[in-house]
């Protein structure tokens, strides 16, 4: 759909979906999400089967909600109130699916100006010839997508999807399987091909990676539901919902209860497992005997094979080391102290602190790596 | 050998592709697509033929089609001659009877094209009818292909409707499939044996044809797909 971008400018996108959502497991739930997206990109976060696909598909026309309301700024996409519903093919709303989907019969050329098919033809050329370049994927314009690499099958996707100057643009997980220099390379044409036209874009990911390397503002997904937003490191850094805390990269999730709040510290104590040890964590909207999930970073735990002394750390556990294994330049710990624990180490630190399994260690926990998470 | 017969058969077989070809693309199109939950009493019925003894298709379309037949009529009021036992009464038979070697094929490759393409294509702002035009149908040749030449082999060895609705009149309705069975039956062996060699290596040819070129289609649409 070839749509008037100048003069819609810095509209939002607007959503409210409501919706059933069927995975591929037996799992069925509720996709009721409301959201807004500024020009820009937005990262939508979250696991596998959080909904995140079956909301871009409902943006796109392709998918109909139950109930809800879109919009780009003014325009409405759908409404079921007033039994507004475009077709995807007027919605002005661009979708790079994370198979890409590029026609495998047509050119590189081809696939680009396929969007511009109500343009003259010399017109239709120009644009197509711009964004090959803006994109560098001039030199492959008649090439097929099964002749080009992967990240260049991106970079054609992307252009594909801009050359029709769309309202908004999603993008379903389009980089996965690049290496991070290649896909900061890409983002980085992204940034600037929307320093033009500032569109909102919601770029859907379950990777933490890229969360990180994109640096905008998340939304975090699970079940259906909205469950945090904000900057990468208040959404990664405070998972509020235990699927998301494994997704997010935190490799240690415990279960336990509730012994007191010390409200004047500003702490709680918690006893893992039924028999396990105590730790301190930061005060949380609990009370005594609640039953918590704790989740802490395989990285922000410290290794000891004495018992430390002088430290401000509050949580100070005792236990045997049941496996190690060597994972890149990475060593992951298996500690057992009542509950188990996962532990990243360097190889470093394996050789000279004599790491070996049966070793007894201690495990250091700040009271602030430890995140108290609402199932 | 009886070349009348032959070309006859052959223009027959030509016909039916022909109608098959543009009857065949809308009915597969919704077979391949259509979320309707009765489709498949339209899939069982396109596939009868493939059943049914060639004698009960043919003997209902003659009931169909004789002076006294729906079918018939109809012809009869609009054109003012009947249908059984004349050229167009056997192509509207052949048409039946062949239908399900034209739609089976091409709705096997209309359903192969990945369904992801055909959002793409909405999304990018073609509507259905240029989605089919630049993406179904280019990607499926190999299926297109197929479809018109089994219908026109299928045709061309046809013999049980030819006999019910055609009979047997020379350079009408006498197929070269017939004219084989007639002169075995006035034992002209050598004749018979000359005109079936032939209906052989015909048949070959045109099924090589299309294998060689459905492989090598195949490779070619195949190998353009992403690795991922």
């Amino acid at each position: 759909m070839v749509s008037m971008a100048g003069e819609l400018n810095s509209a939002y996108l607007t959503a409210h979906v409501r919706r059933e959502h069927r995975s591929r497991g037996a799992e069925t739930f509720l996709l009721d999400v409301v959201l807004e997206v500024p020009p820009g990109i937005t990262i939508l976060f979250g696991p596998s089967g959080a909904g995140k696909s079956t909301l871009l598909d409902c943006i796109a026309g392709l998918l109909q909600p139950a109930l809800g309301r879109i919009c780009t700024g003014e325009i409405v996409l759908f409404d079921s109130g007033q039994e507004v519903n475009l077709p995807p093919q007027q919605r002005g709303v661009a979708y790079v699916f994370q198979t890409l989907a590029l026609f495998p019969h047509l050119s590189v050329e081809e696939n680009v100006s396929y969007g511009l098919a109500d343009l003259p033809e010399a017109a239709r050329n120009a644009r197509t010839a711009e964004i090959l370049q803006m994109f560098r994927v001039d030199k492959l314009a008649r090439q097929k997508p099964g002749e080009i690499s992967g990240g260049e099958r991106q970079r054609v996707a992307l252009a594909r999807s801009l050359v029709t100057l769309p309202r908004v643009l999603l993008l379903d997980e389009p980089l996965t399987g690049l290496d991070a220099e290649l896909k900061a390379s890409i983002v980085d044409d992204l940034r600037a091909w929307n320093s033009a036209h500032k569109i909102p874009i919601l770029y859907v990911t379950h990777s933490r990676d890229e969360v990180d390397a994109l640096g905008e503002r998340v939304i975090a997904l699970d079940h259906g539901r909205v469950v945090s937003e904000g900057t990468p490191r208040e959404v990664l850094d405070a998972p509020r919902r235990k699927r998301l805390a494994q997704s997010a990269g935190f490799e240690n999730v415990l279960n336990g209860t509730v012994l007191d709040l010390r409200e004047a510290d500003g702490v709680m104590r918690v006893r893992l497992a039924d028999d396990g040890c105590e730790i301190e964590v930061p005060l949380g909207h609990a009370t005594p005997g609640d039953r918590v999930h704790i989740a802490v970073r395989a990285g922000d735990i410290l290794l000891a094979t004495e018992r430390p002394e002088g430290l401000s750390a509050r949580n100070v556990l005792e236990g045997t080391i049941e496996s190690l294994e060597r994972r890149g330049t990475l060593v992951v710990s298996r500690v057992d102290c009542g509950v188990a624990f996962t532990v990243h180490v360097t190889p470093g630190a394996e050789r000279t602190l004599e790491l070996a399994a049966g070793k007894k260690v201690w495990l250091v926990l700040k009271t602030h790596s430890c995140h108290f998470v609402e199932d | 050998m009886n070349i009348e017969a032959l070309l006859l058969s052959i223009r027959l077989a030509l016909c039916v592709s022909a109608i098959l070809f543009v009857v065949g693309m809308p009915l597969a199109y919704w077979l391949a697509y259509s979320r309707w939950r009765g489709k498949f009493l339209l899939e069982a019925i396109v596939a009868l033929p493939l059943v049914l003894p060639p004698t009960v298709l043919g003997f209902y379309m003659l009931m169909a089609m004789g002076p006294r037949g729906p079918l018939g009529k109809l012809w009869e009021s609009m054109f003012g001659r009947g249908l059984a036992f004349t050229f167009t009464g056997l192509v509207i038979a052949s048409v039946l009877y062949s239908l399900p070697f034209a739609v089976q094929p091409l709705v096997a490759s209309f359903e192969t094209v990945d369904r992801k393409l055909l959002d793409a294509s909405a999304v990018l702002g073609a509507g259905r009818l240029r989605t089919f035009r630049r993406v179904i149908l280019p990607l499926s040749v190999p299926g297109i292909l197929t479809a018109l030449v089994l219908s026109f082999a299928h045709t061309l060895g046809e013999f049980g409707v030819v006999l019910m609705v055609g009979g047997n009149l020379a350079g009408v309705t006498r197929t070269v499939s017939i004219d084989i069975y007639d002169r075995v039956q006035s034992l002209e062996y050598g004749d018979a044996s000359r005109t079936a060699l032939l209906l052989l290596i015909i048949s070959f040819v045109v099924l090589s044809v299309v294998y060689g070129v459905n492989r090598r289609a195949g490779r070619r649409v195949w190998s353009a797909w992403p690795a991922n």
